[in-house]
């Protein structure tokens, strides 16, 4: 089967889906490559670079449309041309397979046209979160290449260094860099920004990723605030008002004190939040850079305008939404690679062929259009991610400790209730003196109880040495039966009253003697 | 002198022993606590010597003359490291006086009980003898273990809880043939069988125990003092003794439960043994740890030692055995020159009985404000700058938290992991008694100081 790579035709789309370097790779596995003339002039790749690797090389839009099995390219095929030419989606039929990104959940109309034409399509922007699929997450890789970028952009925008120096000339404090959200994106440019120098903090409403933004080097914001952001496939969800309020309040106070904030906070399927509102915004100091990495989706910052880069009151706000298109050859290289995989899944035999099989969990994901249906959004995925065992490995001992402690009340309550019968039935048949007696036992139990809580453990020693010292009380008894006229019961008093006393003056003597040792702080 | 005043007399001493107790409760008053105490008993035994008719009175005071002396004689000397063998005498002591008190009551021919006041007579002498003897032998036991002149690992007879069951139930049986007999002479044989066979029990439960558990073994043994004087009151119809044994009983119990809790275990299962053998040491704790140690010269501690702002040192029952507690406040006393912040802290369970490592630091003249307990100190660990640790092992052990499965997990422990520098003070790497591998010891924080304590300190002090 052919393989075409077409022109982006998207308005500042530097990128091309593929790059010369992995052609090879996609000819090893039986697949023609042709490409559109001029298709990677933008990212740096010339038609002779193409045809240097085995690609050919199609002089128009129509004759590569046309003679391609399956087009390859970044952007959605457009809907409707600006210019005279047809329109890309036009040039599909039945025949033909489509792999690019697609964003299905955005553009109902897109997988309508595409499943009244026909076309077989793969959204790249829909690979499934499982650890298997990563080599083709086009979203981890665009992200990495967004966050990296975005350190760049604020670099390029902040006046000043990012590393503190001490100079000659004086001293310069290091720039303090803000990020919220810790996915790729956010921490792409954690790592970036403290490569660079500067102090880093990051922010996220998912505890679990504490650990990962610590190991990038920065210094993880915690909020005072019991709630787990960990929504479903590894990415956020929607916190509760308060812990919104509470995040808010930490930008605020955040914002004052930071030189740059990198926002990279997304929730899937919705607006991005909005996490900088204007005011927090202004209260930076001047000078300061905010680089918006949800501008596509409404951007996270107020002040934010998808596109553009705009200076407000001293403070830039960058809210470019091609990113990874600003760093082309990067992008294009990541991305080819990604569809290399993708092919290389897709045609286990290297025979030419591509099957679609519907049955493999990630092909089924990202599949969205097959034999004229839309097949999105795809079943729930079978494999939970990764990230939401780890709490709960974590939970369960701690469950199983409560468990253990909550059970062991039962028996206590058996107990008790023992307890409470014997000495009823004691009661029953004992006589009275004996009763009497029984009362000041019971009673006693509860005074020392009371009493001993209050020792203070440092002091638990000589409670003990005491205790035995008042447990030689036993000498009233040995001294009681001294006056036996037995000479046996005499015999075993007297060794009563000779060991009770040992108790008596040896547990005193070095009670004295160990608390004479205790002394405060002179 | 009429019953009367010795009642009120026995009711004044009750009042003392109890304002003894709670003088305890900090130590300032704690002096004075145990002078009330020492009047108390002076009042006891005075108003009993007065009210009372002995034979002689010169014997009396011959013999108790005599075990003064001895008992003065061993308190006056005993070495403070040494202080749970002391203890584990002195109960033994209660333990014997009850099974010989009891023993002469029953024996005492001036008796005469009739009727359900005989059986209950019969059953407080029963129960007496039989807390007593278990308490004797027991206590030796321990201090055989502490001492070390028994193994402190478990001594696990096979089929031991069969054999514990066997005793309680020939107990039972003895007992109830003794009530039913109806002479001293048919009475004494049951009573001298049962005698033996608690005094065999006593030892085997003990030594069944390891050597990290004595904290507990001591409590237990002191609580189970205290019932055998209560009971020993009940059988003489005494009330002193019976308000004194409950307050020595709960006190122990108190203690008991105290020292579970900080294990994380179940008095229970503390009482049926075993802990700490080498099964133990196979669980996923041994094999989750490992890896490469990082070992430090005394005068690289000295270094992070002066360097640092604040010190924490976690003294645990190896440096009891090293007598190094000594060296360590002289430590102490050159950092706080330097003015290095230095503090102690203390797990429940360091050493081989409740409270033994402020007793040791308190002899080294160690402030005992500069001493905290576990829970004051573990929020501070975060902000410490170097933690000692010298002869601790398992109350440091972050696997109590970390690995679910670990023998210890759980168990509360002194979270030193989480200062920035932790330096262990250790013979070699063997783990400790709860036979655990501790992960601490492979932590990128953590440098291994190995040797004698006591040798390490003070090459560390003349390094400063």
């Amino acid at each position: 089967m052919i393989i075409g790579i077409p022109t982006e035709r998207a308005l500042g789309e530097k990128r091309v889906a593929i790059v010369p370097e992995t052609i090879p790779r996609i000819i090893g596995l039986g697949f023609a490559v042709q490409i559109q003339s001029g298709a990677g002039e933008a990212a740096g790749f010339t038609d002779y670079d193409y045809l240097a690797s085995g690609a050919t090389v199609a002089e128009s839009k129509e004759t590569l449309w046309g003679a391609s099995d399956i087009i390859v390219k970044i952007r959605a095929p457009e809907q409707s041309s600006a210019d005279r030419a047809p329109a890309e989606i036009t040039l599909l039929d039945d025949s033909s397979t489509l792999i690019c990104l697609i964003g299905p959940g955005q553009n109902p109309l897109l997988l309508e046209r595409l499943s009244n034409a026909g076309v077989t399509t793969l959204a790249m922007d829909a690979v499934p979160r499982i650890s298997r699929a990563q080599k083709l997450d086009t979203l981890s890789s665009m992200a990495n290449i967004a966050g990296y970028r975005a350190v760049i952009e604020a670099a390029n925008h902040f006046g000043r260094f990012f590393t503190g120096q001490i100079t000659a000339a004086g001293k310069i404090p290091p720039a303090k860099v803000l990020v919220i959200g810790a996915g790729v994106a956010g921490l792409a440019a954690i790592g970036a920004a403290s490569a660079m120098g500067a102090i880093v903090r990051a922010f996220d409403t998912r505890p679990e990723v504490k650990e990962q933004v610590e190991s990038m080097g920065a210094e993880f914001l915690m909020l005072d605030f019991d709630e787990d952001g960990s929504g479903q496939g590894g990415y956020a969800k929607i916190m509760s008002e308060e812990f919104i309020a509470a995040e808010m309040q930490l930008f605020a106070d955040q914002a004052r004190e930071v030189d740059i904030i990198i926002t990279t906070a997304l929730i899937p399927g919705k607006p991005a939040p909005k996490l900088i509102v204007a005011d927090t915004a202004r209260s930076m100091k001047t000078g300061s850079v905010i680089v918006d990495l949800a501008a596509e989706q409404g951007g996270n910052c107020e002040l934010t305008r998808p596109g553009e880069a705009v200076l407000i009151e001293g403070i830039t706000v960058i809210g470019y939404t091609d990113l990874p298109s600003r760093m082309a050859a990067q992008s294009s290289l990541l991305y080819g690679n990604n569809v290399t995989h993708l092919l290389t899944d897709l045609c286990p035999l290297k025979d030419g062929q591509i099957n679609v099989d519907m049955d493999d969990e990630v092909i089924r994901g990202m599949t969205v259009v097959k034999d004229a249906k839309i097949t999105w959004p795809p079943p729930p995925p079978r494999v939970s991610a990764v990230p939401k065992a780890t709490p709960a490995s974590v939970t369960e001992p701690s469950a199983q400790i409560e468990g253990a402690v909550k059970k062991s009340t039962v028996p206590t309550l058996l107990a008790l209730t023992s307890v409470v019968g014997l000495i009823l039935g004691l009661g029953m048949v004992a006589p009275a003196s004996f009763m009497g007696h029984f009362t000041v036992f019971v009673l006693a139990i509860f005074v020392g109880w009371q009493v001993v809580w209050n020792v203070t453990p440092a002091l638990h020693t000589p409670l003990m040495s005491v205790t035995n010292a008042i447990s030689g009380i036993i000498v009233i008894g040995a001294l009681l039966q001294m006056g036996s006229n037995s000479s046996v019961v005499m015999f075993l008093a007297g060794l009563a009253l000779l060991v009770a006393s040992i108790n008596v003056f040896g547990g005193f003597w070095v009670t004295q003697r160990m608390l004479r040792m205790f002394r405060r702080e002179s | 002198m009429s019953s009367g005043i010795v009642s009120a007399a026995y009711i004044a001493a009750s009042i003392l022993f109890i304002l003894s107790l709670g003088g305890l409760s900090n130590q300032e008053s704690a002096r004075r606590g145990n002078l009330f105490g020492i009047a108390g008993m002076a009042l006891a035994i005075g108003a009993t010597l007065i009210g009372g008719t002995p034979v002689s009175y010169g014997l009396v005071i011959a013999l108790m003359a005599v075990g003064g002396a001895a008992g003065g004689f061993v308190a006056a000397r005993v070495e403070m490291t040494d202080m749970p063998q002391l203890v584990a005498m002195l109960h033994s002591f209660v333990g014997l006086a009850a099974v010989l008190v009891g023993f002469a009551s029953y024996l005492e021919p001036a008796g005469h009980f009739v009727g359900v006041e005989k059986t209950i007579h019969d059953v407080e002498i029963f129960i007496g003898i039989l807390i007593g003897a278990i308490t004797l032998t027991g206590s030796v036991a321990a201090f055989g273990k502490l001492q070390g002149i028994l193994t402190s690992r478990p001594v696990l007879i096979p089929g031991r809880h069969l054999l514990n069951l066997i005793i309680a139930a020939a107990c039972a049986w003895l007992g109830y043939c003794f009530v039913g007999a109806d002479s001293i002479n048919g009475g004494i044989w049951p009573l001298l069988a049962m005698t033996t066979l608690a005094l065999i029990f006593g030892v085997h439960m003990v030594l069944a125990i390891g050597g990290a558990d004595m904290p507990v073994v001591i409590s237990m043994l002191n609580s189970y003092s205290g019932w055998a004087a209560a009971a020993t009151g009940f059988m003489l119809a005494n009330d002193l003794l019976i308000v004194t044994g409950a307050l020595v009983g709960s006190s122990g119990a108190i203690l008991s439960y105290i020292m579970c809790r900080a294990m994380n275990r179940r008095f229970i299962s503390v009482i049926l043994g075993g802990f700490g053998t080498p099964k133990a040491s196979s669980g996923a704790g041994a094999i989750e740890a490992g890896g490469e140690t990082v070992a430090v010269s005394a005068n690289e501690t000295a270094d992070l030692l002066t360097s640092a702002k604040t010190v924490v040192i976690v003294p645990g029952y190896g440096m009891a055995v090293a007598h190094a507690q000594h060296l360590v406040s002289e430590l102490v006393d050159a950092l706080k020159t330097r003015g290095v912040s230095a503090r102690f802290a203390i797990h429940p369970v360091a050493g081989r009985m409740p409270g033994h490592m402020n007793v040791l630091l308190a002899e080294a003249k160690v402030p005992y404000d500069s001493v905290l307990e576990m829970d004051e100190i573990n929020e501070d660990f975060p902000t410490t700058d170097v933690v000692l640790v010298i002869g601790a092992n398992d109350i440091v052990n972050p696997a109590a938290q970390e690995v679910p499965d670990s023998p210890i997990a759980g168990m509360p422990v002194l979270e030193v992991w989480k200062a920035a520098t932790t330096i262990v003070l250790k013979r070699s790497m063997a783990t400790g008694y709860a036979g655990v591998d501790n992960p601490l010891f492979y932590r990128e924080n953590t440098r291994m100081l190995f040797g004698d304590a006591k040798q390490s300190i003070s090459e560390v002090l003349s390094a400063l």
